[in-house]
């Protein structure tokens, strides 16, 4: 049962004679620091990603951060496929952050774009069989046997008599020996573990509470600090007073920072409690009139301008000047929070030599970069160590760092080790959101139902310029953000004449990365507008997508599985409607039906039939949980959310003006897996982007009025 | 100084009455099984029971607890044991398992009070509760299962 919890945590609990309970814990440094604190030196650490001790214990070390996504048993099933592992003897830890653990496409050691599996499945592979390969030549050199006539099996070696040692028992002697350059891999007809549910490794620290999270992170004469960020972004401190904070019980010190004013203080509650005592006089900068209703009619404006060309196929512009029927639709989505569930948050631990910082972090490479700047130190004198993340969906792969270098502002004026813990309304008002977006979009058919033109432009923010990733992504070559258009340039359905356009606008709400990225808004307006079209042809919109789709066979693929796991053509019980998307993202596909009721303007989502294709997956169980939870996502997105400005400053600051769904609201979920032999896609992100067009093509289909703005309002049907 | 027990252990506190009984929970007692997710009963990330009862411990003054006893996370069972527990490992519950302290505890109560509950029931119990990473079906099927093994261990 506890075979998962073996982390690089020590918890040493002790009950005081009159003080209660204590707990103290701390983090040890590097797998080898561990090895020889369990007292088996003498494990066999093959490469960087696997360590397999005397006890039998295979650990494999996962270089991607657990989020939710299920990295600590995906990753670690690969390797051990290959390994031939006894998979009960199986454990994760954190990779340290180093070079080695870079990921082999994106270059530097990140969590992001659904890519985790794939990157990872040579390379986890190829550990396990390397390991492999050296504990058969250690067994055969022992039984003094040709090495190719031995096999393995649930964690040992066995010769042709069937002589049996285990890997545990091989580990001192496989150690002496040279890694194989390059190993042959498995034939995947014969995988035992990849494609079979396995259960997660890391369930059982989370259902007693003994999984560590960044907020969890204690050391030793640690600090506890909350900081005053600016209410408008780009403001900044003029001046502050800090009588009444300065003198409450339990406050360290109170210093000035890049972002705002920090309070250091012996607990949370003593430095919040002093943080909300602060006056500080705010120079409000340039952003004090910014009003996300007039920015969105600056949008407005913008769309009835030719934007920059991304795609051009034939004439759309002529085609729909000449059109036996056309449609123009404007579609708007708002900017939106991750809202993960546990708010940012980062420890550090900062010495004239050296800096450990403790985060939930998916960008470790970026955030070692930018902390050592802050700290005045090479790269190599700061570590940081993992923890669980409780939620990232991109939060916390912030390219300015922004959570760990503030954090290591406040160390360096704290003195002592020092954690930063963010509030819920800190979190939520404090930016780097989903930016909002407007698609205006024009559609044709010809008199035989057919769409012959289609012209989107998509304007709003990108995510990219000004970062370090500007380049990477070529916006100024481009002249567009491809996150932004993503989705809307490669759509699929087969249409003579099309056009895509961008408009970038400059915008300074800091923006980032929100689980699907530009998929979370281009699906929503392609898969509503193609159903307006099918509705103009007078067509099922299934039907009207399925011939259109006949060159994408995974396309339909989904399509056709969603439809008919949902009934798609049987009748529904009265007051029930369906709609229907499909969407290619991250290299994977996915369709949804979902099946809504309106009652009193509220929309209800009864059911969620969801069909995805991802390529050859690892665990199918992982699978279903990432599209079920990518689904609610959506609909979460779809049903309540919305961040707005006013005069600067965010209206929304908590789960009660930025709700989500919750269990009374929960659809019926279900999810049916292709099964592929294609190169694995991703399957953290392609669950969400269908949500919000199928529930508002399910609206339609119960009321007759197409939704164009997100969230759902009845009121603004049209 | 503020008395009560905690996971049947007792604790004697020199602290603010007014501090949440989350705070004290985690920062003073050390127990950081109990989540912080939102600082005002939105969540339901911070559920304790206190006699019993779930409470929002990001809400409820330590005060509160004076004289009571308070359950944790950490003292659901000794040993992963509780039917619950048991049943969110079967599922696969747990995605981040930031929120899940929380939801167990609410469905604790749950089952205490309701040792077969109905779908309406666990919409009832749970709603307080919030997952970001979506994972209400399973807790739902884990509930259900549950409380099956309740049945089958003759109901507590």
């Amino acid at each position: 049962m506890s075979r998962a919890i073996h982390r690089r945590e020590f918890l040493k609990v002790s009950i005081g004679a009159g003080g209660g309970l204590l707990l103290g814990f701390r983090l040890a440094g590097t797998g080898e620091t561990l090895a020889m604190q369990n007292g088996s030196a003498a494990s066999f650490t093959p490469n960087a990603f696997v360590r397999i001790g005397t006890d039998e214990r295979v650990t494999v070390i996962v270089n991607h951060s657990e989020m939710g996504q299920g990295v600590y048993t995906s990753l670690p099933m690969l390797l051990a496929e290959e390994l031939d592992a006894d998979w009960n003897n199986v454990a994760f830890e954190s990779a340290p952050v180093d070079p080695k653990y870079n990921h082999p496409v994106f270059g530097m050691q990140m969590t992001g774009g659904s890519s985790s599996v794939w990157s990872g499945f040579e390379q986890f592979r190829q550990a396990g069989a390397a390991a492999r390969a050296m504990l058969i030549a250690a067994a055969a050199q022992q039984w003094n046997v040709d090495p190719s006539k031995c096999r393995t099996d649930s964690g040992a070696v066995f010769d042709p008599s069937n002589r049996k040692l285990t890997y545990g028992q091989l580990a001192a002697a496989a150690a002496k020996l040279t890694p194989p350059a390059q190993v042959p891999l498995k034939d995947p007809t014969t995988f035992k573990l990849i494609g079979k549910p396995a259960k997660r490794l890391d369930t059982s620290e989370k259902v007693n509470g003994t999984a560590v999270f960044g907020v969890d992170v204690k050391m030793p004469g640690m600090m506890t600090a909350v900081v005053a960020r600016a209410p408008i972004f780009g403001a900044k401190v003029r001046a502050f007073d800090d009588s009444r904070a300065r003198s409450m019980s339990g406050v360290h010190r109170i210093v000035a920072v890049p972002s705002g004013v920090a309070v250091i203080a012996d607990s949370f509650w003593q430095a919040k409690m002093a943080r909300d005592a602060l006056h500080i006089d705010w120079d409000e900068g340039t952003m004090s009139s910014f009003n996300t209703n007039q920015m969105m009619q600056q949008f407005r404006e913008q769309a009835k301008l030719t934007g920059k060309s991304v795609r051009r196929d034939g004439d759309a512009d002529a085609t729909l000047a000449k059109a036996a029927k056309k449609l123009e639709a404007v579609y708007e989505v708002p900017y939106l929070s991750h809202a993960m569930m546990e708010p940012l948050n980062c420890a550090v631990d900062l010495r004239p030599e050296s800096c450990e910082i403790w985060t939930g972090t998916q960008f470790q490479t970026v955030d070692r970069a930018n902390a050592a700047k802050t700290a005045g130190l090479p790269d190599e004198k700061v570590q940081i160590h993992t923890t669980f993340l409780g939620g990232g969906f991109g939060r916390r792969a912030n390219p300015q760092s922004d959570f760990v270098v503030e954090a290591v502002h406040v160390a360096k004026a704290a003195g002592v080790p020092v954690k930063v813990v963010w509030t819920r309304e800190d979190d939520m008002q404090g930016g780097w959101y989903r930016p909002a977006f407007l698609h205006a979009i024009a559609g044709a058919i010809d008199t035989n139902g057919k769409a012959v033109a289609w012209r989107s432009r998509i304007v709003g923010q990108s995510i990219m310029a000004g970062t370090p990733f500007e380049g990477m992504a070529d916006l100024k070559g481009k002249g567009y953000d491809p996150s932004s258009v993503e989705g809307a340039d490669d759509l699929p359905y087969e249409i003579p004449n099309l056009a895509v356009e961008s408009h970038q606008m400059e915008v300074r709400v800091p923006v980032q990365w929100w689980r699907s990225v530009g998929h979370s808004h281009t699906a929503f307006a392609t898969e509503c507008f193609i159903d307006e079209l099918a509705a103009l042809a007078h067509q099922d919109p299934y039907r009207f997508r399925r011939d259109l789709l006949q060159k994408h066979p995974r396309h339909l693929g989904v399509l056709d599985l969603a439809a008919q796991k949902a009934g798609w053509a049987k009748p529904l019980p009265k007051g029930r409607a369906r709609g229907i998307a499909v969407h290619a993202s991250f290299e994977s596909f996915s369709a949804q039906v979902a099946e809504v009721s309106v009652n009193d303007g509220k929309v209800q989502v009864h059911r969620m039939v969801c069909a995805i294709d991802c390529g050859r997956y690892v665990n199918p169980g992982i699978i279903a949980a990432q599209t079920e939870g990518g689904a609610i996502f959506g609909a979460s997105a779809a049903l309540f959310q919305e961040l707005t400005f006013e005069n600067g400053r965010l209206r929304q600051s908590n789960f009660h003006s930025f709700p989500m769904l919750r269990m009374n609201e929960c659809p019926e979920i279900e999810t049916h897996i292709i099964e592929s032999r294609e190169k694995s896609g991703g399957i953290g992100e392609p669950g969400v982007p269908c949500a919000a067009p199928a529930i508002a093509n399910a609206v339609f289909a119960a009321t007759g009025k197409r939704i164009r703005r997100l969230p759902i309002r009845l009121s603004e049907a049209v | 100084m503020i008395e009560f027990s905690v996971n049947k252990t007792r604790a004697n506190l020199d602290v603010d009455p007014s501090t949440p009984l989350l705070w004290v929970i985690r920062d003073h007692l050390g127990l950081t099984g109990t989540k912080y997710g939102c600082g005002i009963a939105q969540c339901g990330a911070c559920t304790v029971h206190i006699d019993g009862q779930a409470v929002r411990s990001c809400v409820a003054p330590v005060s509160r607890a004076a004289g009571k006893e308070v359950t944790t996370i950490e003292g659901l069972s000794p040993d992963l044991s509780h039917p619950l527990q048991r049943a969110w490992i079967e599922e696969d519950v747990p995605q981040c398992g930031y929120c899940q302290s929380g939801q167990l505890m609410s469905a604790a109560v749950l089952l205490r009070e309701k040792p077969q509950p109905t779908d309406d029931d666990i919409d009832k119990a749970m709603t307080g509760n919030i997952c970001r990473c979506g994972t209400y079906p399973r807790i739902r099927k884990a509930i259900h299962r549950a409380a099956g093994n309740f049945a089958k261990r003759g109901a507590r």
